[in-house]
Formats: structure tokens, sequence, C-alpha cells
């Protein structure tokens, strides 16, 4: 973003933004008659300049850092927080837009305004300078974020290309035993689909079945491969390995089924539901394994709809 | 209800992730595989396990965040990742029976109720 772009969007912002988003609503109060004394123990450890002073919930007054100083060199650490507190206050609505707060900080220079709602006049929060700074930073970052995903989507790319067919290809290898590494293909496969502008149901199937597949892999074997094929139809997915194979195809589909060692188990896999999980989430799973050579399992998801609205 | 009440409410220690989420619904089981089938979308999840595969689980099924009980730390590998994929995770001292109590009282139920 450029500057001009920025300074606008800013702009934007603070009108878009209500005072609701960004004020500090977990507030410290102070009834009127407390005494000044008292103060510096509520500002102290709450690390604060200033408190509203509250009495029924009704918002009486702001008593300030300043108001205690004063009244620490006129040895009046008696009187009470009514009689020095900053009566006549301005306060701002919850529902204003940001740039209302804005305009009240340049109109006053006050360091904080208490926030009360339109409907019932409690107070319901309280905002300073660095709250608006931190709420339009926040707001800027997710701006920001939406910004670049929307640059890497790629959705319009089946209809781009001219061709009689068309389909991605995109390749994983899997570590054999290693946990830590567990789950990356299938993290990474998910990423993808989502910049293909997939919907987020057949993305979340896709992720959850290679990540079951994924985790079998590095449990049983000691390697092994995933190769996706995205087509305008379909996604097929493909997990190889060169492992042990499986004796009993039938009996390893069957829920609660697990040969996990005592390790794997340890970690909160091996309750036989991998496979089942993943017949669950696809619309075809094809599982073939031979004893010694290998396990090869072919998944597929429909694609009926297979576009995101953009 | 946001996460961010849920960590003030429970006291809970806030490790990693941006914890400003709506959290629909609440998950507890210590089988990974058991999480994918049956938690969903924006749950939060009550588990004793620690090590880095429940930052995958939580990503794929982009649950709301992750609740260690009975005073368990994450690994330090999980931390990394959570930290790098946005995954809250949070800790109490409370073992998963009383949590999951709490969280109840609270009106954070299962799937099955909203
Ligand atoms: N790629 C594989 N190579 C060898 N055996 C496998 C493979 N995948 C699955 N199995 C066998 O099938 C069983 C069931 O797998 P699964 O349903 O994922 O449950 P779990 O992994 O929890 O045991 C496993 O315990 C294992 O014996
Ligand atoms: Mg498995």
């Amino acid at each position: 973003m450029d500057n001009n772009k920025t300074t606008t969007k800013i702009q934007e912002l603070t009108y878009e933004l209500k005072i609701d988003d960004v004020m500090c609503k977990n507030i410290e109060t102070v009834s009127s008659k407390m005494p000044i004394s008292q103060l510096r123990d509520v500002l102290y450890k709450k690390r604060i300049s200033g408190v509203p002073v509250v009495n029924d919930d009704k918002l009486v007054g702001i008593v300030s850092i300043e108001d205690f100083i004063k009244c620490m060199e006129q040895e009046e650490m008696d009187a009470l927080v009514e009689d020095k507190m900053t009566k006549n206050i301005k306060t701002l609505y919850a529902d204003e837009p940001l740039v209302h707060a804005v305009k009240k900080f340049e109109k006053y220079g006050f360091g904080r305004f208490p926030v009360l709602s339109r409907k019932d006049k409690k107070l319901v929060g309280i905002i300073t300078k660095s709250d608006i700074i931190k709420g339009i930073l926040k707001k800027l970052e997710s701006v920001y974020h939406d910004e670049e995903e929307r640059r890497y989507r790629a959705s319009h790319i089946f209809n781009d290309i001219v061709a009689d067919e068309v389909f991605l290809k995109f390749q994983y290898f899997v570590e054999g035993k290693n946990f830590d590494k567990a789950g990356e293909a299938s993290t990474g496969l998910k990423k993808t689909l989502y910049r293909l502008g997939l919907s987020p149901d057949i993305i979340r199937r896709a992720a959850i079945s290679t990540y079951e597949a994924e985790i079998n892999i590095v449990a049983y074997t000691d390697g092994g491969e995933i190769i996706a094929y995205i087509d305008p139809h379909q996604i097929k997915i493909i997990i190889i390995d060169k492992g042990p194979g499986i004796p009993d195809v039938e009996k390893a589909l069957q829920p609660g089924f697990s040969t996990a060692p005592g390790w794997v188990r340890e970690l909160g896999f091996g309750a036989g539901m991998g496979l089942p999980n993943i017949k669950k989430f696809t619309d075809k799973m094809t599982l073939r394994s031979t004893v010694e050579k290998g396990t090869h399992l072919e998944i597929i998801i429909k694609l009926s709809d297979y576009r995101n609205e953009d | 209800m946001n996460l961010k009440d849920i960590v003030k409410m429970l006291d809970l220690k806030v490790v990693s992730g941006d914890i400003d989420r709506e959290v629909s619904a609440g998950y507890s089981s210590d089988l990974l595989s058991d999480v994918i089938a049956n938690a969903q979308k924006d749950n939060i999840w009550i588990t004793l396990q620690i090590h880095v595969n429940i930052v995958a689980v939580a990503n794929l099924q982009e649950l709301a965040g992750i609740i260690l009980v009975n005073g368990r730390q994450p690994e330090q590998i999980t931390l990394k990742k959570a930290e790098q994929e946005n995954i809250p995770i949070l800790l109490t001292e409370l073992p998963t029976f009383e949590i999951v109590g709490k969280l109840y009282e609270m009106g954070i139920h299962g799937n099955s109720i909203n």
C-alpha cells in the first residue's frame, strides 16, 4: 500500500470501526465516597492515570493522578473523591464511529473519554488514544491479510486455461516415524486448495482424509508420498508407501482395529479410526495393499460445485 | 461466546495465538482421530495431549483453541507451530472433568445441543 492509499484507508476505518470495537471494556471504577488516600492503590496497581467515578452504575465524574498529586501537595489526603474529581465530563457512546472519538480528542485534549451505552447511559468502557491506534492497526493487519489471500487465490485458473482437459498435480513427500513433521503434507495441501478457491467443506474433507493417511505412513512405514490431482470435477488423492503392507485389508477398515504400537498410542493415535474417518469424509476410497510391498490408497472427493463465490 | 471471555473467566494462561475469536461449542478427547471425526469448526478442544500434532488437528478442523489440562505444558515445537498457525493454546491446572464442567456452566455445550 502506498502512503496515500494508507491514509485514506485509515480514514475509512475511523468511520467503519465503532468505539465499541476498540475501547477497553475491562474497566476499573471507584465510588465518589472513597477517600483520596485510597486512590493511589487503584491507580498504581492497574497502572492507569485516571479512573471513572461511578455511583449506582451512573457515571458521576473522573478522577486522575493529577488530582491525587494535588491533594498530596496540599495535604488533603482525607478528602473524598467527589470533592476532587472532575464533574462535567465529556463522554462518548459505544455505538459512535471511531471518528467521533478522534475529533473529541483533538478538540478537548483529554487523555481519555468514558464510554456510555446509548440505551441506559451506563458506563461500558473507556477509550484512550492508544486504544484507537491499536484498534486501527489490528484492523489494518487483517485487511492486509485478506488482500494478500485474495491475491493468492487462483480460483479462475480452470476458466482461464484453454485445453480439452486440465488437471493440476501436487506432490508431497512424507517421512516415516517422524511425528514432529506429521501433518505437514496435509496442511500444505489444505493451503493449496484454499488458494485454488475450493469450498471450505471440500477443503476440510480433503485435508482431514489426507491427514489420516499421512499419519498412517508416519506410524507404520519408513516414508511415502502423497499426490493430489485436481480437475474441474474432482480431487483425487493417491497415498503410496513401500512399507510392510496390510495383511487383512477388510479388517483394517473396521472401526477400532489397530496395530499401533505403544509409543504411537501415547501420542493419541491408534484409535483404529483413521481409515474409517477417511471413508466417512470422501466420496470414494480404494485401499490396496501387499504384505512386504506396500500400501496404495486412493481417495476421491467430488467437486459438484468447485468454486467459491468471489 | 468469545474465547477472550472464556480465558478471563476460567483464568486460563494463553501461550499462543490470537484469542479474539468466537467459540461455537466444546469437544474433549485425547484421541486425535476421535477429534477429527467428531469435533467441529470453532470448537474449543480440551485435551492432555501436548505434542505438535494437536496443532495440525486444530488447524485441519479450524478449532477455536486448545485447552491443555492438569497443568501440562506444551512441547517447544508445539508452541512454535501454534504461533505460526495462529492456534490459541491455553493452559489450566484443572483436570478435564472440572474444566468441562465450568465451560458447561458458562454455556459452552457439546455440538449435539447447539
Ligand atoms: N500405510 C499402512 N501401512 C501398513 N499398515 C497400515 C497402513 N495404514 C493402516 N495400516 C494398518 O491398518 C490399521 C488401521 O489403520 P487406521 O484405521 O488408520 O487406525 P490406526 O492408525 O489408529 O491404527 C493400522 O493399525 C495398521 O495396522
Ligand atoms: Mg491411522
